[in-house]
């Protein structure tokens, strides 16, 4: 087999961010530890909409990931001066706020007239909602098939999964930084790619291969040895760990890597877990953009913390856009107790059956309670109870928790674990944290709207 | 140790040969269950069946299994529906996102050449 040799200059993607609440100082090292032309930051989970909708209802000018400000105001010198480009889905239900205040702050470094800002909309459908309901938009739930409007008067924030036009929309506007709304993981990685690219909206198996380089660097260093079960103890400086980098051709091959001098590793066996992670079925990954296939996906090793990634196959995205509809469900707390040797196991078990029968006695109704004990079966289930020597466990926590579509069963099952200290089997401790919280249970509602209801809005803010 | 189809077999947990992770969409875990050594993978396809893995969580999740085949990835994908107590934030369980759900599939025996 003949190879090519790379072009002198592939276009690198560095992962700053996994989630919302990931290492702070990774952006930081992505964009000083070596060179990258974009940084890619991926903040927004399931829920996260709504409670950033919840803080927009208190504060219109709230409502996107804040802690995004200061990273920004960290990094900006560095970016523009670096000239490194920026996407990140930060800016949440929000995304103009967060574009002013990114603006504001780069204005205080000094950096007037020397950033553009994109600000990508259109994904926000909460205040459209009842007009799409009307027009015969069922928004019918994935899973159970039911109707949205079965729990309509409970929607806290409703968002279309855009893809990645709208940002390459901003980057060809001449966006340095392009704050988003809910837009795919995967988006914020190949939107840079057709921009560098010029990958065009069809070639669906460059923008399959674009989707599979964002799918495998979204989590950030779970791609490059974190959570990463093979040989785990002998992956080196975790404390160091370099997050992941995608060096991509125009051809849509491309590598996995990071910078050198981090820890961490990047192999076959950890790029192939990231890539598993969070499957369906895996001919059929689809996205805004196109469906990538990922029984194409040829890796191969090529030295030293680098996986090269071709052969990827795609096609014709769907007419169809992801829903992500945030609701209100109920109330759940969790109560733990440890029970300590001897017959730790049995102690738990005896304090569980004693809460049940109080709970009940006190004619508490919940949709669910659930007990586990951490340290036997908590993970496993009856796997581990069958084959661990639960017996002489040195310690076992009880840990239960109950779940109700009403606040007050909830609220009274927090005052029924402390009592136990004094009150039923021996040996027990670990109840310095008081009281459990009643929670807000937000459920997540996943639905389909055709593409044609969502106009997605890209605006740019000079600084 | 015993002889199976002539040759000599040995009872392994599946760890022994296979590397997982897991995750979650809504009340559906899924496990991607991976080859340490490409050449085992036939094994995997052979022994672990959507109806062991079902068997395996017998009275741990509640709905149905799928499974996928990633031959270029020597791997395997499993969807366990009804497995995370109702998933995301609805969920009491300590592993709400099935996070580590892989490592109970994990602990299947199955049978490996010597």
């Amino acid at each position: 087999m003949t190879s090519h040799p790379p072009p002198p200059s592939p276009v690198r993607i560095a992962a700053g961010q996994g989630f919302w609440g990931d290492w702070l100082e990774a952006p930081y090292r992505q964009v000083t530890g070596g060179p990258v032309d974009y940084l890619m930051m991926d903040y927004l989970a399931e829920v996260t909409m709504s409670i950033l909708q919840k803080q927009k209802s208190r504060d219109p000018a709230l409502g996107y990931a804040k802690d995004f400000i200061p990273l920004m105001e960290r990094i900006l010198p560095i970016l523009v001066e670096r000239r490194i480009k920026v996407t990140a889905n930060a800016g949440g239900v929000n995304p103009r706020a967060c574009a002013a205040a990114v603006a504001e702050t780069a204005r205080t470094l000094g950096l007037r007239g020397k950033l553009k800002i994109g600000v990508v909309t259109g994904d926000d459908l909460l205040e459209r909602l009842d007009g799409l309901l009307a027009r015969g938009h069922d928004l019918r739930n994935l899973d159970t098939g039911r109707p949205l409007r079965d729990v309509r008067d409970r929607v806290l924030s409703a968002n279309a999964y855009l893809g990645a036009w709208p940002l390459v929309d901003a980057l060809r506007k001449g966006a340095d930084v392009v704050i988003t709304g809910r837009v795919t993981d995967t988006g914020l990685t190949l939107a840079p790619l057709i921009h560098a690219c010029g990958w065009q909206p069809d070639s669906w198996d460059l923008l399959a291969a674009g989707t599979v380089a964002g799918h495998i660097i979204e989590c950030g260093a779970q791609a490059s040895g974190g959570n990463c079960l093979v040989d785990w103890e002998r992956i080196p400086d975790l404390a160091n760990v370099g997050y992941p980098i995608v060096e991509a051709r125009p051809d849509g091959t491309f590598d996995i890597v990071k910078h050198a001098r981090t820890g961490g590793r990047i192999s076959v066996a950890g790029v192939t877990e990231q890539l598993v992670y969070e499957m369906g079925d895996p001919r059929e990954y689809i996205t805004p953009d196109c469906v990538a296939d990922f029984t194409t996906i040829d890796l191969r090793q090529m030295g030293k913390d680098r996986v090269r990634v071709s052969g990827v196959r795609g096609r014709p995205a769907t007419d169809k856009l992801k829903v992500s509809v945030a609701y209100f469900y109920g109330y759940k707390a969790v109560g733990t107790l440890v029970y300590a040797w001897p017959d730790a196991l049995k102690k738990a078990q005896a304090a569980d059956r004693i809460l049940r029968q109080r709970l009940e006695d006190l004619g508490l109704a919940f949709e669910s309670i659930h007990t586990e004990f951490v340290g036997v079966n908590a993970t496993h289930g009856r796997l581990a109870l069958d084959d661990s020597d639960a017996a002489q466990a040195p310690e076992v926590q009880l840990r239960v928790g109950v779940r109700s579509r009403e606040q007050g069963p909830v609220e009274r099952f927090t005052r029924e674990i402390a009592p136990l200290i004094l009150n039923g089997p021996p040996s027990v401790t670990g109840f310095a944290g008081g009281r459990p919280k009643p929670e807000e249970i937000v459920a997540y509602w996943p639905a389909l709207i055709d593409k044609r209801m969502v106009e997605p809005c890209v605006e740019r803010v000079d600084v | 140790m015993r002889r199976a189809g002539g040759r000599l077999k040995r009872r392994v947990r599946l760890v022994e040969l296979a590397h997982a992770r897991s995750g979650d969409k809504g009340d559906t875990a899924n496990i991607g269950l991976i080859a340490r050594r490409p050449a085992d993978y036939p094994i995997l396809v052979k022994q672990v069946t959507a109806a062991r893995v079902a068997r395996h969580f017998k009275g741990m999740i509640t709905g149905k299994v799928e499974r996928f085949e990633l031959p270029n990835l020597h791997a395997l994908n499993f969807l366990l529906h009804g497995a995370l107590d109702g998933g995301g934030t609805i969920s009491l369980k300590t592993d709400a996102q099935g996070k580590v759900f892989s490592t109970a599939l994990l602990r299947m025996a199955i049978e490996a050449p010597r």
